[in-house]
């Protein structure tokens, strides 16, 4: 079944709290990662790693340069699921 | 200015400026601070315990002096997700250091960082090559090789604290810490910097590291006994006990110290280096190595052996070192050495590796501080010919003379690195 947009933006803002100690109440649609998270690329690919384990979807580094906002991932992650 | 000689101790620089140290940092066995440790080394307390992971039941040596407090716990969590544990201990002991130097206000230009380490990021190194056996590269986290690089906490420290005049790290083995003090001195005498955050760091006590030492028959296999385990020049010891932790000093010319009124504890006096070129891990049976590191170091200080009140030994508790060591201070010092008071406080810590070095010096800055040296713990039978005295309780320390005050760090690595550090009352 595909997830909702509301399920991947909770499972992402769980991840980025983990990973990069942003509150989840931050994590918002509209956020950039790298300059209003303030996420670097090292910590990105963390994410996308831990993104590959909670939403069974892979996403290759030619994607990853491409997911700029939170809701980019939403929309990866969302597709990807779907199409799996 | 500079005397034209050919005697080989004769290679004191054309100093400029003195150096201060005005802050101090340690997490070692016996304390996450500095002032904890201290006391603790005054009251004579072992950091020795026996290791609790299963992996110990593998190896003949089940004893190590862990760090006194899990870094892990003090470390901000995300960040702790990015640093190997020795990185971890280095940074708490810089942030101790530079708020006990006062947070001093630096042109960032003229700050800079010289921070060692024996062995670098181990743990993170065998944790990752598991996860690659195990997983697959793609699981490895994208901050595994600044973890395991031993440049790391150097690094760390410098992003922390802006500096920007140079981040260092001298790699000896078990002289790291030593050298990247002496390494932070010349920066300033050579006017590369005006203030230098300076130490050493290890976190070693894993499998692979006890196991290496066993089988090089380095370590003390006094399992049923853990805190009489170290026991620096007692004829009853048998290798030495692995600890872990970090030491770090604020290094800083007079000149800058004095401008903004800082607390000064000492002058770094001056460094002697040496090359023993006799064996790969065991010590010059003469000792001339180390003597001549000594003498070095007084030199490049600008100190007579007489001001010399008392010495931080390297004394590891090994068969080979402790006494060769003992009788090479009485060989730099000559006819001074009558008087002076050694101390081994490894009996204490177990030996720091990378870290030694500076946990030792902040040690030998406090007993000038204090004028007390700490005591030896566990010399019971000591060995004979030692032609020194060594310390088995706190010792007074007084001044010999007219001039100030000196104490000796020693630190000697495998690979035949010998580092003596002078510290002399301010």
């Amino acid at each position: 079944m595909a997830m909702t947009q509301e399920e991947i933006l909770a499972g992402l803002a769980e991840i980025i709290d983990e990973i990069a100690g942003v509150p989840a109440d931050e994590v918002t649609p509209d956020k950039t990662f790298v300059d209003d998270l303030d996420i670097d690329s090292l910590s990105m690919v963390e994410i996308a790693v831990a993104a590959q384990d909670k939403f069974g979807v892979e996403i290759p580094d030619d994607q990853l340069k491409d997911l700029k906002t939170v809701q980019d991932v939403i929309d990866y992650v969302g597709r990807s699921s779907v199409s799996a | 200015m500079g005397t034209e000689s050919t005697s080989p101790e004769a290679i004191r620089s054309d100093l400029t400026e003195r150096v201060v140290v005005t802050g101090l940092g340690a997490i070692t066995p016996l304390g996450a601070d500095a002032p904890t440790t201290w006391q603790a080394m005054l009251a004579g307390r072992s950091g020795v315990r026996t290791i609790e992971q299963d992996w110990a039941q593998r190896l003949p040596c089940q004893i190590a002096a862990p760090s006194a407090a899990d870094p892990a716990t003090i470390i901000d969590r995300v960040q702790a997700r990015r640093l190997d544990r020795c990185e971890m201990f280095a940074l708490i002991a810089a942030r101790e250091a530079w708020t006990d130097a006062g947070s001093p206000d630096v042109d960032p230009l003229r700050l800079g960082v010289a921070v060692a380490s024996g062995i670098g990021g181990i743990g993170s190194t065998l944790a990752a090559y598991d996860t690659l056996r195990e997983k697959g590269w793609q699981r490895l986290s994208p901050f595994t090789v600044p973890m395991l690089m031993p440049n790391g906490a150097a690094g760390w420290i410098s992003l922390e604290l802006g500096a920007r005049a140079g981040v260092h790290t001298t790699v000896s083995a078990c002289a790291s810490g030593a050298e990247a003090i002496g390494y932070g001195v010349d920066m300033i005498r050579s006017g590369r910097a005006d203030v230098v955050v300076a130490g050493g760091t290890e976190a070693a006590i894993l499998e692979l590291n006890i196991g290496a030492f066993a089988a090089m028959r380095a370590l003390s296999l006094r399992n049923d006994e853990p805190e009489r385990a170290s026991r620096p020049f007692d004829k009853g010891r048998d290798g030495f006990v692995l600890g872990e932790g970090a030491g770090i000093v604020v290094l800083e010319s007079e000149s800058h110290a004095a401008g903004r009124g800082a607390r000064v504890y000492a002058v770094a006096g001056g460094t002697g280096y040496s090359g023993d070129a006799h064996h790969i891990a065991q010590p010059d049976p003469d000792g001339a190595g180390a003597t001549l590191a000594m003498r070095r170091a007084l030199a490049n200080a600008g100190v007579a052996a007489g001001q010399v009140t008392h010495v931080n030994a390297h004394a590891t508790s090994t068969p080979a070192g402790d006494v060769v060591e003992a009788q090479a201070i009485a060989a730099a010092l000559g006819e001074a050495a009558s008087g002076v008071v050694v101390s081994a406080t490894k009996s204490m810590t177990g030996h720091l590796l990378g870290g030694a070095g500076a946990v030792e010096s902040v040690a030998a800055i406090l007993a000038l501080r204090d004028q007390v040296a700490p005591p030896t713990i566990n010399l019971d039978d000591p060995e004979d010919d030692l032609g020194v005295d060594i310390a088995v309780k706190p010792t007074e320390l007084h001044p010999r003379g007219p001039e100030p005050m000196a104490v000796l760090n020693n630190s000697f690595g495998f690979g035949g690195h010998n580092v003596a550090v002078v510290f002399m009352a301010a």
